[in-house]
């Protein structure tokens, strides 16, 4: 089988419109998991990725996701791949994917933590961090819980429309 | 071939119907990362590192994950099984790259659901029952303290793989650690009744802390993020009085063996149901 660089982008652009099981709107390029996607000689399409947390039970979903979506396109043999390392953070997210949570009312990050070698300092004092609501875009927010319904979320809510909404939190 | 529907695609690779209900089939969590162990690193030492560090996360998870429809708030409740599923998450990647170095083969589940107590190798501090809210937010604090200071170090280990699992859970445990750090100033500066119950979690834990710090020398380090927040919560720090004998060489308290009956009843039950 010979395989062409146009092959390659079309598997590539295949992958890349998978959505995420746990948020839907945004596919896993989107998201920045889907890391890379070759195509070699044999015709076999190596897809890798990464998980944004340890835990996140929806791993099996997007390679089961991204090897159905290649094999109905048309390439047969697929190979997924786990990437642990750089880990994920979440400034992968690209500005689509920001803008699509933003569309769904959900607040998008701000920039990852710096991480200096060393211990990993530990601040008491309340961070204040500025997150429009994600529907009517008042900037007085309160954070009323550091995790929600899944791993990546904390869940928050708007002072001025009282709507509570969801935070992709920074990692 | 529904990728609408990804869970359904899931259960496409399963002839069995009647084995859904037990999962599908999960695949291993290292899945498709090179396995090779690099020179100069003892392969047994490595993976016996693994399954401890695995250990600890695993039986911390399932205690985290008993306060699910009992905690003070759903916010907290949220909260409490989100950081059980990221140690969760670790063990699974822990117990996967045990089993391929340690020359056995074994998965994930052969770790986790076919030991007996005498074979696991957590610190007792985390099989110690969840007493109340007081008692199970000081000892996370400890244990995500001492742990994130252990995978912080981890992180320049010579397994790259390891080195990956540990730079990984270190963003999970530093928000582990705020969470619980939050919690024990707001419960220590709080009322009279949250202020007795704070300081007596505290004085529940010291027993326990000689044994976290054997392997590594991060003690200092956790002790600095204790009297951090004693002080900012206006608590005694607790008193070093070290217990005898330690979880890592198999001697439990009495917790371990009903936390692992009510953990691995269904896959021992099941041992051929496909998660």
């Amino acid at each position: 089988m010979v395989t062409t660089a146009l092959d390659a982008r079309r598997a590539r652009r295949i992958a890349e419109q998978v959505p995420d099981p746990e948020l839907p709107m945004l596919t896993l390029a989107d998201l920045g998991v889907l890391r890379e996607v070759s195509l070699e000689p044999d015709g076999t399409v190596v897809a890798s990725l990464t998980p944004t947390y340890s835990g996140c039970p929806a791993m099996a979903e997007m390679r089961a996701g991204v090897a159905a979506r290649l094999q109905a396109a048309g390439y047969p043999r697929v190979e997924i791949r786990t990437v642990l390392d750089p880990p994920w953070t979440s400034d992968w997210i690209t500005p689509d994917g920001r803008r699509k949570l933003a569309e769904h009312g959900i607040a998008p990050p701000g920039a990852a933590p710096a991480r200096a070698a060393g211990p990993v300092p530990l601040v008491l004092s309340p961070t204040r961090r500025s997150v429009p609501c994600p529907r009517c875009g008042h900037p007085d927010t309160e954070e009323t819980s550091r995790f929600g319904a899944t791993s990546c979320k904390a869940l928050w809510r708007c002072l001025a429309c009282h709507e509570p909404f969801e935070y992709v939190k920074e990692i | 071939m529904s990728d609408d529907h990804v869970y359904m695609t899931l259960a496409e690779g399963h002839e069995d119907d009647t084995r859904w209900a037990y999962g599908t089939g999960f695949e291993d969590p290292l899945h498709g990362v090179d396995a090779a162990v690099p020179d100069g690193v003892d392969a047994g030492e490595l993976a016996a590192l693994c399954v401890t560090l695995a250990d600890d996360a695993l039986v911390s998870a399932q205690r985290l994950a008993e306060w699910t429809t009992r905690a003070p708030e759903l916010e907290e409740e949220v909260a409490l099984a989100n950081i059980g599923l990221d140690l969760l998450g670790q063990a699974r990647l822990l117990y996967s790259r045990a089993g391929q170095v340690d020359g056995t083969g074994r998965d994930e589940d052969a770790y986790a659901y076919f030991r007996d107590a005498g074979e696991f190798r957590n610190v007792r501090l985390a099989e110690l029952p969840n007493g109340d809210f007081a008692f199970s937010i000081v000892r996370l604090l400890v244990f995500a303290a001492w742990r994130l200071a252990h995978f912080e170090r981890l992180t320049a280990h010579r397994d790259p793989v390891l080195a990956a699992i540990a730079a990984k859970g270190v963003k999970e445990l530093a928000y582990h650690r705020q969470y619980a750090a939050e919690w024990a100033v707001r419960l220590g500066d709080g009322t009279d009744e949250s202020r007795r119950r704070t300081r007596r979690a505290l004085e529940q834990v010291a027993p326990y802390l000689g044994e976290l710090f054997t392997a590594y020398d991060v003690r200092d380090e956790v002790v600095a993020v204790l009297r951090r927040v004693t002080e900012a919560a206006g608590l005694p720090m607790p008193v070093y009085r070290p217990l005898p004998g330690s979880g890592r060489t198999g001697e439990h308290t009495g917790h371990l063996a009903p936390l692992l009956a009510e953990l691995q009843g269904v896959a021992r039950a099941h041992p051929e149901a496909t998660w």
